[in-house]
């Protein structure tokens, strides 16, 4: 995988039951498989085809990804501000490889 | 030939773009360009190989660096550009390899340092020095060149603003390189847009860094003075 970091954009703190909006993008060329190169040779296929994100002890967010996704893959969501702890941010390709973004999130009472 | 005249009101590449477009260049999170910039400023302070770029500059007063280049070299009696300079002080003062033009790390340091400059106003003087290379440039922008006979001044002067099949001609302008271009799919030097310029009027493209370039660099950032840096800008 691109060793570029992803960029993630999360609250450093919020309010309990606050709803944050989370933004995350990752460099990745999201090849097809059906495109051929100059030689006419199929460029193999390299896409992320799943992303996670976890916080206070769950999955919160799910995505399938398909080769239909423009290449650096932007997400946005939001997910509710319930408990202090690591939220953590998982980007899987289909060669097997993944990159992994942890940020702590404040929840102050 | 006639004292050149200055583009009057230049328009930046960035009004011709689709409001989209706009909006993901204005995005300092959905940029894509950002993932260099990102990179850069780590390499900027990367000290794993001796002394780190940010242990003799101060990031806090480079925000007018790219505005100054391409400058004037007085002992070789060049041009240098923004990526020589980088490659000199790494050679000569850093103790590792000059980096290729378009490498991945050259990349992320322009355009960490073009994005200092973000906002800044590009205000080029050609002194006398600089004249003899401003006048190389400026011969190459209005010379034809390539099978299609084009000189860069038959699109980007006297047609911008028309059709060209699907896209509209920009005044070409040189304020948002290093630039993140959608045919590309990655951020690309001015000089790889040079290229790809040359091949599209079917020309043999120079190389990366070769004088023409660095001279058309130079005249081109003149002819956008007034116009505020970009970098990295989102092109189509």
């Amino acid at each position: 995988m691109d060793r570029l970091k992803p960029r993630v954009k999360i609250p450093e703190s919020a309010k309990p039951d606050e709803v944050m909006e989370i933004r995350t993008m990752i460099s990745h060329p999201m090849e097809t498989g059906y495109r051929r190169n100059t030689r006419g040779e199929i460029i193999p296929r390299h896409i992320i085809d799943r992303f996670t994100c976890e916080y206070a002890g769950q999955m919160v967010f799910e995505a399938k990804l398909g080769p239909g996704i423009a290449a650096n893959p932007y997400l946005s969501f939001y997910v509710k501000a319930v408990s202090t702890g690591p939220m953590t941010l998982t980007w899987h390709d289909d060669r097997g490889e993944s990159q992994q973004v942890v940020k702590q999130v404040n929840v102050e009472l | 030939m006639a004292e050149p005249t200055q583009v009057k009101d230049p328009i930046s590449g960035f009004d011709y773009l689709s409001a989209p477009n706009q909006k993901l260049q204005r995005d300092e999170f959905a940029n894509p360009g950002y993932f260099r910039v990102d990179s850069g400023k780590t390499l900027f302070n990367d000290a794993s190989q001796g002394n780190a770029c940010g242990d003799c500059h101060d990031a806090a007063t480079m925000k007018d660096v790219t505005l100054k280049y391409p400058r004037h070299d007085a002992e070789a009696d060049r041009l240098v550009n923004l990526s020589q300079q980088i490659n000199e002080c790494r050679v000569e003062r850093q103790n590792r390899e000059a980096l290729e033009p378009e490498s991945e790390e050259m990349l992320s340091l322009t355009a960490y340092l073009g994005n200092l400059s973000r906002g800044r106003t590009i205000d080029v003087t050609v002194t006398e020095e600089t004249r003899p290379f401003f006048e190389q440039g400026r011969e190459f922008y209005y010379r034809r060149r390539g099978q299609l006979n084009l000189s860069c001044a038959h699109c980007h002067e006297q047609s911008a603003g028309k059709r060209l099949r699907g896209e509209v001609i920009s005044e070409g302008h040189s304020n948002g390189y290093p630039a993140y271009r959608h045919i590309w799919e990655a951020l690309g030097s001015l000089h790889r847009m040079f290229q790809w310029c040359n091949e599209a009027v079917r020309a043999q493209p120079f190389d990366k860094g070769s004088e023409e370039y660095i001279n058309l660099e130079y005249y081109l950032k003149w002819r956008g003075n007034g116009l505020t840096v970009e970098t990295p800008a989102v092109r189509r």
